[in-house]
């Protein structure tokens, strides 16, 4: 069943979702979050995926899946305003060509949307440049500088800044390590400890 | 594994109930020449329509007696294929108006005694759906588990989602528009003056003439076959090539992209012998459809009673009908909330891509179908269980 190995990522994202609510996945993947949540939760909505492998199995899965490049096209070009209760994009923010506008058309056609993405401000990411001089390279970003689809990076100090000048409202934030577990000190030092973040954000009324 | 599905014969459905058409004219009766290959289950759940192309017609897959040549989309239509006959019932109809053994222009008109020929009225995507809804009751089905179709075959699809959305679940449109656009009507137009300035056309009645108008037919073909293919296709196949190895600085054939062009025009006028009255008649059908028309111009509107689950797919270098015109059915089929999945499938062949072999494309074919098929049986357990 897809329950059992749903990534943790996807069950705090769940948590968040309430049930029959229409949800848009960015960067859909193979569709398990989608086929999860249409499971668990009675969601109906679409995928959007670039990569034709993946797009072949979100079909497999029976998601509704369109395939898109989201650098190319605006999402606005496919939806209307609200069109959906949430917008999802997980670990795709730092590999768009312009992550605050895609924040802006997000929060257009969603009423909300969670984000996650990795913390360039994490202590490991620090020493590796503070120490060792060079661009960070672990478990959380993998690839070097020169071939990396993460063009974006931000830290979470930077993404809630651009919140702030956005007039975006942060619901909601879970901060955790890899392995998708929140731990005691990074409550009080979330930027520096914190290794993804999840974000549920909403347009300021 | 795949097999083959080998020997088929083509069937034919008389309808003798007249047909009303878009034009206002009425078609007493008429024949509907098609194909079938697999067997139909119990509870008839596992029926799909094929919509063919402009020059297409009923011969989808196997072959005829005697013959080589194999259907136009055999390479998708088979056991243990795409569309695996194993599984499901396979129907396509020739569309009317078609020169292949359905009523058209070069049948005999039975109030004359004589060949239609400019006579038969014109006939629209519509009059085709209507028709062939007529042979869907003919076979007892129903409705289809799917209508499939590419380029104007698509337009076929999207017209039966609209005009009978209890009778389709699925509705496949592959390399579509939701209307010609002003470059693809004049492509058009340029194919019908190639065939109507013909001597040989005789206002229609070459038939009668005892002749063909080869020339036009085949000139309409070439220019229909650089719409089909893309510039770098053209430009990896042929290059400036040239047939003897050296400019002779006359008008005879001289590259390899005219020789090519001219081989396929010749084969379209004669060997295929496709009557150039049905060409005529299938251009124009072609530029009227414009499902949107009947609903304030919207096609979200013209779309919005249709119930059937979409899979649209279009080709990068398909300029015919490019991927933007496919957008422009996502965006109205998204409008309503529909279940749609979308693929643009990479492929150099232009809008010829929708007939040749590719991965992306037959994944995403193979995947949706399996869907197709399950949701099939699940009905069949259904209703099964309900009985």
């Amino acid at each position: 069943m897809a329950s059992k190995t749903l990534s943790p990522e996807f069950k705090l994202i769940a948590d968040w979702i309430h049930t029959q609510s229409r949800v848009l996945d960015l960067g859909c993947g193979d569709g398990q979050l989608l086929d999860y949540l249409i499971q668990h939760r009675s969601i109906t909505g679409y995928g959007m995926e670039i990569d034709p492998q993946k797009n072949i199995k979100a079909i497999e899965r029976g998601i509704n899946v369109i395939q898109s490049n989201l650098n190319s096209h605006d999402i606005c070009d496919y939806f209307d305003e609200d069109s959906f209760d949430f917008v999802i994009m997980t670990q795709a923010l730092q590999v768009v060509s312009r992550p605050d506008l895609l924040l802006d058309e997000m929060l257009a056609v969603g009423k909300q949307s969670i984000i996650t993405f990795p913390n360039f401000g994490h202590w490991r990411n620090r020493a590796q440049l503070f120490f060792g001089g060079h661009m960070p390279q672990n478990k959380s970003l993998p690839n070097p500088w020169y071939n990396t689809p993460n063009i974006h990076l931000c830290t979470f100090n930077d993404f809630e800044d651009l919140c702030e000048e956005k007039d975006i409202e942060i619901v909601a934030r879970t901060v955790v390590n890899s392995r998708h577990e929140p731990t005691f000190a990074m409550r009080f030092a979330p930027n520096w400890l914190g290794e993804i973040a999840l974000y549920r954000v909403q347009r300021k009324t | 594994m795949t097999d083959e599905i080998g020997i088929v014969t083509p069937q034919k459905l008389h309808v003798s109930t007249p047909l009303e058409m878009v034009s206002g004219s009425t078609l007493p009766q008429y024949d509907l020449a098609y194909e079938t290959y697999g067997s139909l289950n119990t509870d008839k759940s596992n029926a799909i329509l094929i919509c063919h192309a402009l020059s297409g017609n009923h011969h989808v897959a196997g072959q005829y007696e005697g013959e080589s040549t194999k259907g136009w989309w055999d390479g998708y239509i088979g056991p243990g294929k795409p569309i695996d006959t194993n599984q499901f019932f396979v129907v396509c109809s020739n569309n009317l108006g078609g020169c292949h053994g359905s009523t058209g222009p070069a049948s005999i008109n039975p109030l004359t005694g004589k060949v239609y020929g400019p006579d038969f009225p014109i006939v629209t995507c519509k009059d085709w759906v209507h028709s062939q809804n007529t042979l869907r009751q003919h076979l007892g089905i129903d409705a289809w588990a799917a209508v499939i179709g590419g380029s104007m075959g698509g337009m076929q699809v999207l017209q039966w989602a609209i005009d009978y959305p209890d009778q389709i679940r699925h509705a496949i449109v592959i390399a579509a528009a939701p209307k010609l656009s002003a470059q693809n009507i004049a492509f058009n137009e340029v194919a019908r003056r190639a065939i109507m300035t013909d001597p040989e056309f005789h206002e229609g009645r070459f038939i009668e003439a005892g002749t063909t108008p080869k020339r036009g037919l085949a000139l309409a073909r070439m220019l229909g076959h650089l719409t089909y293919l893309s510039d770098d296709m053209m430009g990896s196949k042929f290059g400036r090539e040239l047939r003897e190895g050296k400019l002779n600085y006359n008008f005879d054939v001289e590259f390899q992209v005219e020789s090519y062009l001219r081989y396929q025009g010749e084969k379209f006028a004669t060997k295929q012998n496709f009557d150039a009255n049905t060409y005529l008649l299938m251009t124009k059908a072609l530029d009227y459809f414009d499902p949107a028309a009947d609903f304030d111009d919207d096609l979200s509107k013209a779309l919005s009673k249709a119930t059937a689950k979409f899979l649209i797919i279009s080709f990068t270098t398909d300029w015919r009908f490019s991927p933007d015109r496919s957008h422009e059915i996502v965006k109205a089929l998204l409008d309503n909330d529909a279940d749609i999945s979308y693929a643009e499938v990479n492929s150099q062949h232009g809008h010829d891509a929708f007939l040749l072999p590719n991965d992306h494309y037959e994944g995403v074919f193979r995947a949706y179908i399996d869907r197709i098929h399950a949701e099939s049986n699940q009905q069949t357990k259904t209703k099964s269980g309900g009985a």
